[in-house]
Parts: C-alpha cells; sequence; structure tokens
C-alpha cells in the first residue's frame, strides 16, 4: 500500500488534482475569443498560442499532438475547442483526439457561427454547463502511483545543483519507488550528463535512447549557433546562470539531472505524445521553461516541481508549479513566488533527506487541493509549445 | 554525500569538494581576497585554503594550481577548461574558463 492523495477520477480511469475546465484555440486566430470565453466563467482556464496554421510535418504534427495532449490531460473535468474554420490544424481534429477521454467537450468554430461575439456567447454556454457539472465531482482517495510529476528548472544558479535539485530528486526517487512517474526534460541541459543517464537506463534500447536524443539535441544547437554571426548569440546558458556561478552548460546540466534523482529510466519519449510506461520518464524536449512544462502536461503530467535559484514566479494554466529555491537569499527576497525554500540546506535547518521528504509532502499537499503559489497569484505563462527546425 | 553536511558550516567561510576527482571547491559564502576558506571534501577531510581573489557564493575556486587548457572537475566530471594557468585559490568561472558544449 502506497501513500494516497485526493484526486477526482476521470471516465477513462485517469486522475485530476484540479477539476478544471480549459478552452482551447485550435489557432492563434481564434485565441481572443477562447481568452473572452475563459474570462465569462471562473474556473476555466485558456490556452493562447502563436501556431496552428502555415505549418507542415513534424512542426504542425507537435502542435497538433501537444494540443490534444493538453485537452486530454486529467486535470481537465471538461474542454471547449474554439476553431476559426479555415486553419490547417482542424478544430475538429483537436476534438477528436480529446474525445477518448470521456470528458465533457464541445467545438465552436467563428466562422460557423458567424462572428466572434456569437462564438464568445456559445462557447460560454457550454462552458458554464461544464464547470456547473464539473462542480459536482468529489475528491476520492487515490494511490499515489497514479501522480505523474513534471520536472523543470528555471534560473539556475550553483545552489540548483548543490541543494534544490539534489532535494527534488530524493522526492522523485520516493514517488517512482512507489509507482507513480516522473519526466526528465531539458535536452539543452543535460548536455554532458548523457554517459550518466545513459547507466542508469533500463535496458540497452533505452540507454540506446538517451545517448541518441541527447546528441541529435545538441546537433541541432551546433547547426543554429554556426549559422549565427553574433557571438552574443552563442550562449547557451543566461547571464542571470554565469551571474549565479555557473562557468558552462556542462556544470549547469551536471546539476540539472540530480531532479531525476538516481531511478532507473523506463522509456525515452517524444513531445507532444504521452509515456507508455510509469516510472523515470525522459522527454525529448528542449530547454525553454515553458516548452519544457508545456510537453510534460501535454504528457498527462498533473504537477510540475520547478527549482529555482534565481527566482521566477511563471505558472502554468490549470497546473499547480512547486515552486523550489536552494538559495534562502532568493526564497527572503521572491518568498511571495515560491513554494519551498530549500535553503534552509544551506542555513542548517534541515538535511538534504529532510527536505526531499519536505518536498514529497508539499506534492501529496498540492495534489489533494493545497494551492502553490503560481496559481493563487494566477501565473500561467509557461504554456509555449515548442516548434520543430 | 558531502552535500548532507552543508549545515554545518552556518555563518563561516567555507567551501565543499563535491567529488574525489574534482579540482575546485564550491564557496558557500561571499569570500575575499586573502580570506582563509574551510575546504570540506568528500573524503571527510577538512582544511583551509586561502583564496586569491573575491569569491561570490555558489562559485568557484581552485583546488590545486591548474595549467592553461587543463581540465576543471566538478561533480566528478569535466566541467570545461582553463584558458590560462590558474593559482591556488583562484577564482574559476567564464572568464578564464571555456567548454566547448553548449558554446560551438
Amino acid at each position: 500500500m502506497g501513500d494516497k492523495f485526493l484526486g477526482y477520477r476521470r471516465e477513462n480511469g485517469a486522475v485530476g488534482v484540479r477539476n478544471l475546465i480549459a478552452i482551447i484555440p485550435s489557432v492563434f486566430c481564434s485565441a481572443k475569443v477562447a481568452q473572452r470565453i475563459s474570462e465569462s466563467v471562473p474556473g476555466t482556464v485558456h490556452f493562447s498560442h502563436p501556431v496552428g496554421c502555415s505549418q507542415v510535418g513534424d512542426d504542425l504534427d507537435v502542435t497538433a499532438n501537444t494540443l490534444i495532449g493538453i485537452g486530454r490531460n486529467p486535470n481537465f473535468a471538461g474542454v471547449v475547442v474554439v476553431g476559426l474554420g479555415c486553419e490547417r490544424f482542424s478544430p475538429h481534429e483537436l476534438a477528436e483526439g480529446i474525445a477518448s477521454t470521456g470528458k465533457m467537450l464541445e467545438t465552436v468554430v467563428i466562422q460557423d457561427e458567424g462572428d466572434s461575439l456569437k462564438t464568445i456567447e456559445l462557447g460560454t454556454r457550454h462552458a458554464r454547463r461544464m464547470q456547473q457539472a464539473a462542480s459536482q465531482e468529489q475528491r476520492q482517495e487515490t494511490d499515489v502511483s497514479e501522480l505523474m510529476i513534471g520536472l523543470n528548472c528555471g534560473g539556475s544558479d550553483a545552489t540548483s545543483g548543490l541543494v534544490a535539485n539534489p532535494a527534488l530528486g530524493i522526492a522523485s526517487d520516493k514517488l517512482v519507488a512507489q509507482g507513480g512517474s516522473s519526466i526528465l526534460t531539458e535536452l539543452t541541459e543535460l548536455l554532458g550528463t548523457e554517459h550518466i543517464l545513459a547507466r542508469r537506463a533500463v535496458n540497452e534500447q533505452v540507454a540506446q535512447d538517451i545517448l541518441t536524443v541527447i546528441h541529435n539535441m545538441e546537433e541541432r544547437l551546433t547547426r543554429q549557433t554556426q549559422a549565427s554571426s553574433n557571438a552574443k548569440r552563442k550562449h547557451l546558458i543566461s547571464t542571470g546562470n554565469y551571474d549565479g556561478g555557473l562557468s558552462s552548460v556542462v556544470e549547469k546540466s551536471l546539476g540539472g539531472m540530480k531532479k531525476s534523482g538516481n531511478a532507473q529510466f523506463v522509456e525515452v519519449f517524444k513531445y507532444g505524445s504521452a509515456p507508455t510506461k510509469k516510472g523515470l520518464l525522459l522527454l525529448e524536449g528542449p530547454g525553454h521553461d515553458g516548452e519544457a512544462t508545456t510537453g510534460e502536461v501535454a504528457a498527462g503530467a498533473q504537477i510540475i516541481c520547478f527549482p529555482t535559484g534565481r527566482g521566477t514566479p511563471s505558472g502554468f494554466p490549470g497546473v499547480p508549479v512547486i515552486k523550489i529555491t536552494g538559495n534562502p537569499r532568493t526564497y527572503e527576497r521572491m518568498k511571495e513566488n515560491i513554494d519551498i525554500n530549500a535553503g534552509r540546506v544551506i542555513t542548517g535547518e534541515r538535511s538534504l533527506q529532510e527536505m526531499g521528504a519536505e518536498i514529497y509532502q508539499e506534492i501529496l499537499s498540492v495534489a489533494s487541493g493545497k494551492l502553490s503559489k503560481a496559481e493563487v497569484l494566477g501565473h500561467d505563462e509557461q504554456f509555449c509549445i515548442t516548434r520543430m527546425p | 554525500m558531502i552535500e548532507n553536511e552543508i549545515g554545518s558550516f552556518v555563518g563561516r567561510k567555507a567551501a565543499l569538494v563535491l567529488d574525489k576527482k574534482d579540482n575546485v571547491a564550491v564557496a558557500l559564502a561571499d569570500l575575499a581576497a586573502g580570506d582563509s576558506c574551510l575546504v570540506a571534501d568528500d573524503d571527510g577531510r577538512k582544511y583551509e585554503v586561502s583564496v586569491t581573489e573575491k569569491i561570490p557564493f555558489g562559485h568557484k575556486f581552485a583546488l590545486v594550481g591548474l595549467e592553461q587548457d587543463s581540465a576543471v572537475y566538478k561533480y566528478g566530471e569535466e566541467i570545461g577548461r582553463m584558458k590560462a594557468a590558474i593559482e591556488k585559490g583562484g577564482w574559476i568561472h567564464n572568464h578564464n574558463m571555456y567548454c566547448e558544449r553548449g558554446m560551438k
């Protein structure tokens, strides 16, 4: 018997930690209508994005799969798809991708309704009805093996690799040991760790997959930086990372990978898709905080755990983001934005093991309904779909 | 893991060596040039190193003199190489360390 949390069980058996209605535009042209629908019905969130048309191949495929994955995420009891009507990524394809979850689902299309005002009205009526139906759902005791957390660090400094990431790794290991799932990604910030991660693969195929996806990401970066004539544009790590004491991307990566603990990797999976196995997973995604967490939420993560040494307030629509800093000075400055002060390891108030246990307990509390600070303050900047070159 | 002992150095001018193979220590306090710093390593040894320049919290200094192009080790892994030689106690950062990866 593992630990428990209180979650919302959906038609398809998946368990949400929030009970919201998602308003998802299939294309950027319908983003404002989606936003207006969401503004009319408290308890809904919207997913504005700049894509959905004039794309082809892998790039369009990743956009389509990611939007479908967001709609399928069990934190959402219902979805209103908002289309324009002539876009490359059809709103009906988006709805079909979500339909097998059995959740409440409606599609409104601006060119079918006549204009934006009529579409806002119809979408608002759908969202209102879904919200009232969702309000009758009750949280139920659920085994922790139903949880999937997404890992992402942003605004790293030297304390990230020293304290915050190792403590989160302890929490991640504890979840995985009980049958839950944890997703590591940010391949651009795993350069130099591939040989270590591959040794933690469950089998030879997964080891090879780890080496391949990190190699491919480095090749892509090399192409991009070689083509740039501006030396200032070639740095993979930020000014703040340098100021925080990180001198190279390899140093940052070696600290970054520690948030995945010591568990074995069971699968490497593509951006926009969902994993087929439970346990520690590697998502083939970039280092941009928002693109990384968007891929994790599209894969089914109900919670994001986000270490930040320098401090960032960003959040995700409809998905709690638990902020953890290893830097006691950052916590003092940004305590309105940061949930857990792992800097207490540096100030001698906690051991690393105690900090890991505290993060794990916070994950369970947030899964059962406690709001993260990013949610309370309405931060939702992290939804960004990655683009393929 | 030496990280488990971090709390025992509160309020002291101290630094950690994270792996046996490492030739740098990570400062747990802001250090000024000439400061004597208590260094704790992964084998349980503690010794003093005098730093030759300002080392901000979280930054690294050399535990031994390093020649130009010699590897810098942290977490037991190579994180870069020296652009120029450095003395024991000197600040190692992106001004004097290079790393080909992520910078091509």
